[in-house]
């Protein structure tokens, strides 16, 4: 009657609602909780629903989704940080996530004036200024002409930020989540340029977004002609509406605000236009009440995604991969040293995946946990000697509100328990 | 004759494709690399210089754009005061304007509500503890005040001033920064050049590679860098400002 036999039992009804359940509650649950006992019903010797049922067919899930048991694996927001949602930030789950590509629905946002969602059969580019020829551009003009694919890292300037006065938020996500690093396929700034024709006297170019921001930013024509992309796909698909969907541009190393999204309209000048994101905002106010302007490159930074404050040790004592990340504006990284100690004394961490220019590069140590308190830190280096400072010495320099470009290391302590709290030391 | 044609055109417009892909991407690897130190090697390979300066490839693409179209969309000023629109407005104008369609965020003398930004204030205080950063005591140029209004304000309603609002609320924010003393002065494209604003002179360009060239060592301590053991200085557990999981945005 039964095919219960050789010692297998079905899964019963309970099982399935006990799944049921725990998928409805999973997101209330503390991240982690996956990793408890799980529910018996499933587990060897018996046998789960999932491996004697039919399960969804092909195309059912047509455009797919993450593990309903990763749901706690999202971007998150910081309430107090901003007045309105519409000009704020959310944050890259960075302590979830693994290798050096960010999944595009993760990406961390940055919005002045909430998501434009424009329609590509009305988007334009115009570019103007001093030009031989004004152009304007459909999106099928920017997909027809050369394209190029390169991965880099686009971090807000402002990443950190919260953290100069002293240890404020609770994790990676918080602390360092400003950040996203994805392949861009693009057109090279630099083909539009000579395709419109530039004027001797052209020196800078006013990067303007089509949101209700209208951002602009003015960029160093030098910079144009080298880097920089007009990009409308990251990791092979089309931009998301909230990374600047249907083009943005890309600045590989310079602080992400420069990075307009929607892009509409590329003006070419001779000297810069000191807008709003270039006077009031993104400059760096130092101690004696003077500023720094034009503050683009982000400097080497790195940090240590796991454990942190949301992947605490959950497993006691014994043998543990602690995996992190890091990135320069000034080139590729060339080392990154780890320690355990507080900085006392540094081992040399294990890069693994591909270490490319303006862009993420993965690190791990492997090391026998004793179960004791640790303060992990990371130090990135990059190929031009840059070695990422502490806060102390960054402070040194540049005092308290300078509000960006606050790469310094970062201190986990992780307790006896394997809880791990954002902390600053001497 | 004329079908071979054809296809003799196709290849060169396939090869003229490809060595615009190439030009482009030499270029990239031999251009300086700006506010960035180059390793050397970088700079150093050299792109073939007949390529590097032959006449930009171009595609056709694109078409040029009319005057009148460009005019509806180019809204930037600069500092010299190109981009101005023709206008004209006095604070007294602007501050009925700045009431009605400002202050619930700003407040009526740019003191701002809840934490929607500061207008005005904040002088003398950019060295001390806790700045005021505003118009009148950070910002280095008034152009910039004219064009962001225009741009981006009144928040969610964007682009909505006439130039002479536009003038008028700018005028007003002068006013209750005390660049401009007197209300009936009449801010427009032919004034607005010759207004300065206190801090233009305390920006200054990117120093880091001189300031804090510190930063570049060449050896890193390895070993014994710190003496002592740890000692914390500060938790952000004891702040205790971090949104909780489970709390904030859900996915289904």
């Amino acid at each position: 009657m039964s095919s219960d036999t050789n010692g297998r039992n079905r899964v019963s009804r309970r099982g399935l609602l006990g799944t049921a359940l725990a998928a409805g509650g999973a997101i209330t649950l503390p991240r982690g909780a996956s990793a408890g006992p799980g529910n018996p019903a499933n587990q060897p010797p018996n046998l789960p629903d999932w491996s004697r049922t039919l399960g969804d067919g092909v195309a059912v899930r047509a455009y797919g989704k993450p593990s309903r048991h990763e749901a706690d694996v999202i971007r998150r927001d910081v309430e107090w940080l901003t007045a309105s949602r519409e000009s704020s930030v959310s944050f890259t789950p960075l302590h979830e996530l693994d290798g050096i590509i960010t999944p595009n629905g993760l990406c961390f946002e940055r919005h002045h004036g909430g998501i434009a969602e424009v329609d590509p059969a009305d988007w334009r580019l115009v570019l103007h200024g001093l030009v031989d020829k004004p152009l304007m551009f459909t999106l099928d003009d920017i997909k027809r002409l050369p394209r190029t694919n390169r991965v880099y890292f686009a971090e807000c300037a402002a990443n950190s930020g919260m953290e100069w006065r002293g240890a404020q938020l609770n994790g990676c996500q918080f602390t360092h989540g400003m950040i996203h690093n994805v392949m861009y396929t693009g057109v090279p700034l630099k083909i539009l340029l000579e395709e419109a024709g530039l004027k001797p006297n052209a020196k800078w170019l006013l990067i303007e977004g089509g949101d209700a921001a209208a951002m602009t930013r003015s960029l160093p024509l030098a910079k144009a002609l080298d880097d920089c992309l007009v990009a409308y796909r990251m990791n092979g698909e089309m931009l998301r509406p909230e990374n600047g969907y249907p083009v943005r541009i890309v600045v590989p190393g310079w602080e992400a605000n420069m990075w307009v999204k929607w892009l509409r309209r590329i003006e070419v000048g001779d000297q810069p236009w000191h807008h709003r994101e270039e006077t009031s905002k993104y400059t760096d106010l130092l101690e004696n009440g003077r500023a720094r302007r034009f503050t683009y490159v982000m400097d080497a930074k790195s940090v240590i995604t796991s454990p942190s404050p949301q992947a605490p040790l959950k497993h006691g004592k014994g043998f543990t991969v602690l995996s992190g990340i890091a990135w320069s504006g000034r080139g590729k990284i060339a080392r990154v040293d780890v320690s355990l100690d507080g900085g006392r004394n540094w081992r040399t961490a294990r890069l693994d995946g591909p270490v490319l220019d303006k862009s993420m590069a993965r690190f791990y140590v492997e090391f026998d946990w004793d179960g004791r308190e640790l303060f992990l830190q990371s130090r990135a280096m990059d190929e031009t000697g840059y070695v990422q400072p502490t806060k102390d010495e960054l402070r040194k320099v540049r005092g308290l509100n300078s509000i960006y470009h606050n790469n310094g290391i970062q201190t986990w302590r992780v307790l006896p328990g394997g809880e791990v709290e954002n902390v600053e030391i001497a | 004759m004329s079908r071979s044609r054809e296809v003799m055109v196709e290849i060169l417009v396939a090869l003229a494709l490809l060595a615009g892909a190439g030009i482009g991407v030499a270029g990239a690897e031999s251009a300086p690399k700006p506010g960035g130190k180059s390793d050397g090697k970088t700079v150093a390979v050299t792109a073939p210089a007949p390529a590097a300066k032959a006449a930009p490839v171009h595609y056709g693409i694109g078409r040029e754009a009319k005057p009148e179209e460009i005019a509806g969309w180019d809204i930037d000023i600069r500092p010299d005061g190109q981009g101005l629109p023709k206008g004209r407005g006095t604070a007294r104008d602007g501050e009925d304007i700045f009431v009605a369609k400002c202050a619930a965020c700003h407040g009526e003398f740019g003191e701002s509500t809840g934490r929607w930004p500061v207008l005005a204030g904040g002088a003398g205080s950019l060295a001390s503890h806790d700045p005021v950063k505003t118009i009148g005591s950070y910002w280095p140029y008034a152009s910039t005040v004219i064009d962001y209004i225009r741009r981006a304000m009144p928040f969610g309603d964007a682009q909505s001033l006439t130039n002479d609002e536009l003038y008028a609320i700018t005028a007003y924010l002068l006013f209750l920064n005390d660049v401009i003393t007197d209300r009936e002065f009449v801010l427009s494209d032919e004034t607005f050049p010759t207004i300065r604003l206190s801090n233009e002179a305390n920006f200054f360009n990117d120093d880091r590679e001189a300031s804090e060239k510190a930063f570049w060592k060449k050896t890193p301590c390895m070993t014994a860098c710190a003496s002592g053991e740890p000692k914390i200085v500060g938790r952000a557990r004891a702040i205790d400002v971090t949104p909780e999981d489970g709390k904030g945005p859900q996915v289904e």
